[in-house]
């Protein structure tokens, strides 16, 4: 399954903005609904187009209906925060099988979505299939959900039901919490239509699985700091874990702590790993997930494969499933530069037992260096490099990485965003084969065409 | 040149985090001095700093169940680090209940202080967590910079008032001033305040008491003749004030500041076996 051949584009804002591809639509006659406007197309255009939709979906389309009650809601709420973690739009989406309800973020490197089972609702009307046969589907502000289930203690103590209802002639989503004293209160929320947010994975083509409870895993990162970015997942020999922060190739590896945590097989539930492995991915992402994980004592999944392929978090219930995919690193470099930079790089540190700590021969390479120098202080990693001659190299070694990112970039736009490494995840057609066919996947990385000659 | 020492104690561990803790409040990077008998934390008054210095002893025995160390050569056993201590805090933060744990000089990818976490775990081996905290190691000819400062000359020296209540009137003081002016006299009085164009707010301490400092030589008769009303006074900035009463999370047994009128304040705190001393100059 050759899906993750798109490299992170340059503005991912921009192209999100843009038109979907074929691929992506699910169908191509609706233009899907922008995000901003697009430009070249009018207000009154745009007005028209929804208003021409909504009749569509008027004609027969019953509406959509769910009641959770009691411990439920507070699961939900959590659901609802950990999405919160992903993305800014909510993707709400009722099916035959539940509700489901799915966020992506803005780079498309992460998705996660969670499948409420019919039996997880008291009671669950999907509602029917429009004209077309398709079953209605919204995105909603994050924020504005989120707000609705913000406090989650207070969940807990005196929401008694929520009732989620739409029905499409109507313009609004309704979240109804009934409180404890006969309370109600009533959120209607604007939505917009949007396409199909699916991202093509595959579980069981991961070649490594690792299965353990989530308290093993929130107690393990606990060590890295809130404001990390990225981590590492290794599996080593003997079947040790480890993780450990992801120092990024621009920041100077002698000014950056290191930590790394190290976890034998006996902790985890499953550890099904082929050969040695190390995986790189966004921690923020995931640690939304993990506490929803923590809070419904189900045990987390994590499938991945080689560094570039997508790795996937799951939880499974009979009520719920919940997915996590989030994109990995493809930069060989930064395993390479790991097991440099940290001589122990599958042996934890605990095995080394203090073996590399004679800094004499450093010492005299310092003191011979500075007795060059003359008065000049000596170099201190700590310090900016003054020397001319570490600092080219350091350079040189920049531009190489650089100009290797860049060869399929149109090279960095001043003022956009910084480039991510992280390839942006495969949301694949969900066309049949033979319409697949007849839009063949563009070569080039963005995922979205311009929209100029579409509205 | 060689360190690795180890903590077992959980007591220990908590007081050494707590210690390192108030040094990453004062200081962003500091030198770590390694002797055999003590630690040291030291921070010189440089530009940068504000002009602030600080020097901080510990006695390792009461910390450390393991202490090794060999200096750069041995007439000169010791061995200076240059740290920030943050990332020391941080990786002891998440090891209060750790079963050990061993720090050592290291050479990864750089020099490295290594803070190896043994943690208990459900499983059969423990889970062992290291933080490899870049150092830079400095060479014997820049040691001289690093000497112990000396008691200034000054006019009066009082005890401090209970820190808690210093620190939240400091606080306070903070969002109106970027200033504030310490006074005291030989009587054991001591005035914090503060003038701006719309405010000036004084807090008054009395009773304090002053330390019996035993003296030699010529500043022993001017601290006699002193006119005990007399206030001895120092503008300072306020924020280096308010980092080091935050950085004090235990009440010390001893506090007391020396201030020599318009020039500087300096600070002696003792917690039980850990004696800090903070120069905060006056403004110009």
């Amino acid at each position: 399954m050759q899906t993750f051949s798109h490299r992170q584009v340059t503005n991912p804002a921009k192209h999100f903005a843009r038109r979907q591809t074929p691929e992506w639509d699910g169908g191509g006659q609706l233009a899907p609904a922008p995000g901003p406007t697009s430009p070249g197309c009018t207000v009154r255009q745009r007005a028209e187009r929804l208003h021409a939709r909504s009749r569509r979906k008027a004609s027969g389309c019953a509406a959509m209906k769910c009641v959770v009650i009691g411990g439920n809601v507070k699961v939900l709420g959590k659901a609802v925060h950990a999405l919160s973690r992903i993305g800014d739009e909510l993707y709400v989406e009722p099916t035959e099988n539940g509700l489901s309800l799915r966020a992506v973020n803005s780079s498309r490197s992460a998705y996660a979505c969670f499948l409420f089972a019919p039996l997880f609702f008291q009671l669950y009307e999907a509602g029917g299939p429009d004209a077309h046969g398709e079953l209605f589907r919204c995105k909603v502000l994050m924020k504005t959900f989120l707000a609705i289930f913000r406090s989650l203690p207070s969940l807990e103590k005196t929401v008694s039901k929520c009732l989620i209802s739409l029905n499409p002639r109507a313009s609004r989503l309704v979240v109804q919490l009934h409180y404890k004293y006969g309370v109600t209160k009533t959120h209607n929320l604007s939505f917009q239509e949007c396409e199909l947010l699916q991202a093509i994975f595959d579980k069981q083509l991961c070649t490594s699985t690792l299965c353990a409870s989530a308290r093993v895993l929130v107690d393990a990162v606990v060590h890295f700091p809130v404001t990390l970015a990225e981590v590492t997942l290794g599996v080593g020999p003997s079947g040790k874990v480890s993780l450990r922060n992801y120092v990024d190739e621009e920041t100077e590896p002698s000014k950056t702590m290191v930590t790394e945590l190290c976890l034998s097989e006996d902790e985890f539930q499953d550890v099904r790993v082929p050969q040695e492995t190390q995986v790189t991915f966004c921690l923020k992402e995931f640690r939304g997930l993990l506490s929803f994980a923590e809070s419904s004592n189900l045990p987390l999944s994590i499938h991945f494969d080689t560094p570039g392929r997508p790795a996937v978090f799951s939880l499974e219930d009979p009520l719920l499933e919940v997915h996590l995919v989030l994109a990995t690193l493809a930069d060989s470099n930064a395993s390479s530069q790991a097991q440099t930079a940290n001589g122990a790089c599958h042996k934890c540190a605990a095995d080394e037992d203090f073996a590399v700590d004679d800094l004499e021969s450093y010492m005299i390479a310092m003191e011979t260096t500075t007795g060059e120098e003359g008065a000049e202080p000596p170099l201190s990693p700590t310090f900016p490099v003054r020397c001319p001659s570490p600092a080219t190299a350091l350079e040189a070694e920049r531009s190489t990485l650089a100009s290797d990112k860049d060869e399929d970039e149109d090279g960095a736009v001043p003022g956009t965003p910084p480039q991510k490494k992280f390839r942006s995840l495969f949301f694949g057609s969900v066309l049949t084969q033979s319409q697949a066919r007849a839009h063949p996947t563009p070569s080039q990385e963005v995922l979205a065409e311009d929209s100029e000659g579409e509205c | 040149m060689r360190f690795r020492a180890k903590i077992l104690d959980v007591a220990c561990l908590n007081h050494f985090t707590r210690v390192i803790n108030t040094i990453a409040k004062l200081a962003k990077t500091c030198t770590l001095r390694l002797t055999p008998g003590k630690l040291y934390f030291i921070l010189t008054d440089k530009v940068a700093n504000g002009g602030v210095s600080m020097w901080c002893e510990l006695s390792q025995g009461n910390f450390f169940d393991e202490f090794q160390m060999e200096g750069v050569a041995a007439e000169h056993n010791e061995i200076y680090l240059e740290l920030m201590p943050e990332n020391l805090s941080r990786a002891l933060k998440t090891a209060q209940n750790a079963k050990t744990v061993k720090i050592k000089l290291t050479n990864k990818h750089c020099p490295c202080l290594t803070v190896a976490v043994e943690l208990p775990s459900l499983a059969s081996s423990s889970r062992i967590v290291t933080h490899d905290i870049p150092v830079a190691v400095i060479p014997r000819r820049l040691w001289n910079d690093f000497k112990e400062p000396s008691v200034p000359d000054f006019d009066v020296s009082i005890y401090l008032p209970v820190l808690k209540t210093m620190k939240s009137v400091v606080e306070r003081m903070k969002n109106l001033s970027n200033s504030i002016v310490i006074e005291a006299n030989l009587n054991g009085e001591m005035n914090l305040k503060i003038e701006t164009d719309l405010v000036s707010v004084t807090t008054h301490f009395k009773d304090l008491g002053n330390p019996p400092w035993v003296l030699d030589g010529d500043s022993q008769n001017s601290t006699q003749d002193r006119d005990p009303e007399t206030m001895a006074e120092a503008r300072v900035d306020i924020k280096k004030l308010q980092q080091l009463l935050a950085g004090q999370q235990v009440n010390p047994t001893k506090a007391l500041c020396n201030i020599v009128s318009k020039r500087i304040v300096h600070f002696i705190l003792l917690h039980e076996d850990v004696y800090l001393q903070y120069f905060i100059p006056a403004l110009a």
